[in-house]
């Protein structure tokens, strides 16, 4: 069977694959995972950071690594004013609220990205995007491999804020007790305008990954979204460790599936995981019971 | 509630009256005159997938029957009524037949003359389908399913040609090219996606790949959208065929030949049909190194045709990338057109039976006048292309070509 020769690379490709979707999920982790904002534009502000990436590069020659330097901070801003001028305000605190208005601001988005970018698909072409590192016998394309770093990076980053600085714990005591931490001074607006601007800021740094192996449309946060609270619940809600081996995890899953079951079926692993892990660990693999 | 809303102060009634007593004004009123002797337009639906995983295609469709439109307009309208114009009615059908349908309904409802859709061919059978509840002349630009025309629907036309049409076409051009190169060429895989065109054309092929001595020893369909190709192109490399033949949207085209050039897979040669991107002057200008060599068949204008050549210049002049949805969807407006033309009224009935007698050849592509049988235009066919130092030659039929093939791929 020739499915067993390539065994150990569709692994690989797998883990590779899943470090780039635990890259889109790290942000969602933090927004959804600890203060529980089911963020539905958080594929379209992934799409409006790949756009951001590509016009990087295509107007001022910007490479998509350089752009690290620029998007994270961008997407900060970005996430930062939609929580506190749109988000928070629409919403009063109410999270059905948060649901519709997030999930209208995706729609607003998406449509003035076809608007003003058009339908086409635009891509990043480096030197280096058809470049491979031989592992194992396996070809690994060297922007995925960056992107695993990266993930890795960024999930360490996110954990040390979280649990070394006064950030990380006003985050930690709002996301808790949100009364409480207003009475002993905690500006909550501002925290949850933080918290949701350092969630679309990882989002800012996985476009910088993703876009050398991947392409920009409008609708391409769509492929992603799903994947992503997937990944979160699997996870455990606001474990950043834990959205990065649900990533690769899932990103095995859905290797192996397509080599065993075909491209079409593999994908029904991903959601068969989702509904286990609600049935028998809904705290995921490294959340804690509330 | 709705029945409390009111606008700025006016309430509904009120709005009403005061809308209703004005058309009544201007409308018996001299004012209008000159409108009135205007020839009322003639409204043309242009159902496309704008949004969704297709939308590239669909917008460039969209692109191009408006083209159509404005260069019908610009050119007198349609004379046999007075130089009525074409008034584009645009509805986006997001890759969904269901939606597709709805917006054929509404259009019906608004009293549509005509409609081109739906570049799909699930999206085309079922706004065809709709369509023929209310006798309206639908013309498919570019859904290749032969379903879409073997259900004896009198409203449906198709101007380009379909699958069955274009896998024979395929393959017999297939083993012309390799006969001629000393049949490098035993086995193949087959890579598609997974909606009505790729399943129909993969088992067409599938069934006449044999025939010619070519071995199918893998077929593998995927996903729209398929976020990562590597996992296929390992497959490809485990079975190392001497072709792969891919049917797949433009997005996963692209995708799978880069995969393959990152992973090192050169088959003797990659011979699409109804490629997504092996005919895009996008992918080759995007990946010119990718994109080299790779053959396709598919849908193309005649490049010895002035008309075409014309046209190609028109819409690159106005910054379109010139893919067959464009020129697809172009001819399907035209087509329509040329029918209202010569039924000389909107009449549904009139508009069939000149849609159904149509010998129209300002075209530009190699089929010849239109000869329509069941719906089907009897003329159309695909043509072989290949990419050849960064750009598009036509290399089958004969009469039509432009370069001669490349095969096998130069390492």
């Amino acid at each position: 069977m020739s499915e067993f020769s390539i065994l150990l690379p569709s692994l690989l490709n797998g883990i590779t694959t899943g470090a780039l979707y635990a890259l889109v999920a790290l942000g969602l982790t933090l927004i959804y995972g600890v203060l529980h904002i089911i963020n539905f534009a958080h594929g379209s502000l992934l799409m409006l950071a790949l756009y951001g990436v590509y016009f990087l590069a295509a107007g001022f020659g910007i490479d998509p690594y350089q752009a690290l330097l620029v998007m994270p901070a961008s997407m900060f801003a970005v996430g930062y004013l939609l929580q506190r001028f749109i988000i928070g305000k629409a919403s009063h605190g109410r999270d059905e609220n948060i649901l519709l208005v997030t999930l209208g601001l995706s729609i607003v988005i998406e449509n003035l990205a076809i608007f003003f970018f058009r339908s086409d698909t635009r891509i990043v072409d480096t030197p280096w995007s058809f470049e491979t590192v031989e592992f194992l016998g396996a070809f690994l394309p060297v922007p995925k491999v960056i992107a695993f770093f990266g993930a890795l990076a960024t999930a360490a980053a996110l954990w040390a804020l979280m649990t070394r600085t006064d950030l990380g714990r006003a985050i930690r005591a709002v996301a808790k007790e949100r009364k409480g931490a207003r009475l002993v001074g905690i500006d909550v607006d501002h925290v949850f305008a933080m918290s949701f601007g350092i969630g679309i800021a990882c989002l800012g740094i996985a476009a910088c990954l993703l876009m050398p192996s991947y392409y920009v449309t409008p609708q391409v946060g769509h492929g992603f979204v799903l994947i992503a609270f997937t990944i979160v619940v699997l996870g455990g809600m606001g474990s950043f460790v834990g959205a990065l081996i649900g990533g690769l995890i899932i990103g095995v899953v859905e290797s192996l599936g397509g080599l065993f079951l075909g491209e079409s079926l593999g994908q029904i692993g991903i959601f068969a995981i989702f509904i286990l892990i609600l049935l028998f660990r809904p705290t995921g693999l490294l959340g804690h019971k509330v | 509630m709705a029945n409390k809303r009111k606008t700025n102060g006016l309430t509904k009634r009120n709005f009403m009256a005061a809308a209703g007593a004005t058309a009544l004004v201007t409308g018996v009123s001299g004012f209008p005159a000159v409108l009135r002797a205007q020839p009322a337009s003639i409204k043309v639906g242009l159902i496309h997938p704008v949004t969704g995983f297709i939308a590239f295609s669909g917008t460039q469709c969209r692109e191009g029957g408006l083209l159509a439109i404005e260069d019908i307009n610009a050119a007198g309208g349609i004379k046999s009524m007075g130089g009525a114009k074409l008034e584009p009615v645009l509805a986006d059908s997001q890759g969904k037949p269901e939606i597709g349908a709805a917006e054929v309904a509404k259009m019906v409802e608004g009293g549509i003359d005509g409609i081109v859709a739906g570049y799909s061919s699930a999206i085309s059978l079922a706004t065809t389908q709709e369509a023929a509840k209310s006798n309206t002349p639908h013309v498919v630009d570019v859904g290749v399913s032969d379903k879409i025309v073997q259900r004896d629907l009198k409203n449906t036309f198709r101007f380009g040609p379909g699958y069955g049409v274009i896998a024979k076409f395929a393959v017999d051009n297939l083993d012309k090219i390799n006969k001629a190169a000393g049949s490098p060429a035993k086995t193949a895989m087959i890579i598609h996606e997974e909606s009505l065109f790729g399943t129909g054309t993969a088992g067409l092929l599938q069934k006449e790949l044999p025939n010619i001595g070519i071995e199918v020893v893998e077929v593998i369909k995927h996903a729209n959208p398929t976020r990562d190709f590597t996992n296929i192109v390992l497959q490809i490399k485990a079975k190392n065929p001497d072709i792969v033949i891919p049917a797949n949207y433009f997005n996963e085209y692209v995708l799978l030949a880069r995969t393959m050039r990152q992973q090192k897979v050169q088959p003797k040669g990659i011979y699409s049909v109804l490629g997504g991107a092996a005919s895009s002057y996008k992918f080759v200008k995007e990946f010119p190194e990718a994109a080299n060599y790779i053959m396709d068949c598919n849908h193309w204008f005649n490049p010895k045709s002035d008309i075409a050549q014309k046209r190609k210049a028109e819409a690159e002049a106005m910054g379109l990338i010139y893919t067959y949805e464009v020129f697809l969807t172009y001819n399907a407006v035209a087509f329509l057109a040329d029918a209202i033309e010569r039924a000389g009224s909107t009449d549904k009935d009139a508009v069939i039976a000149a849609l159904g007698n149509s010998t129209w050849d300002k075209h530009g592509m190699p089929y010849g006048p239109t000869k329509i049988v069941g719906g089907q235009n009897q003329g159309a066919q695909p043509v072989n292309t290949q990419v050849l130092d960064g750009d598009i030659e036509v290399i089958f039929p004969e009469e039509f070509a432009s370069a001669a093939p490349v095969f096998p791929m130069p390492s």
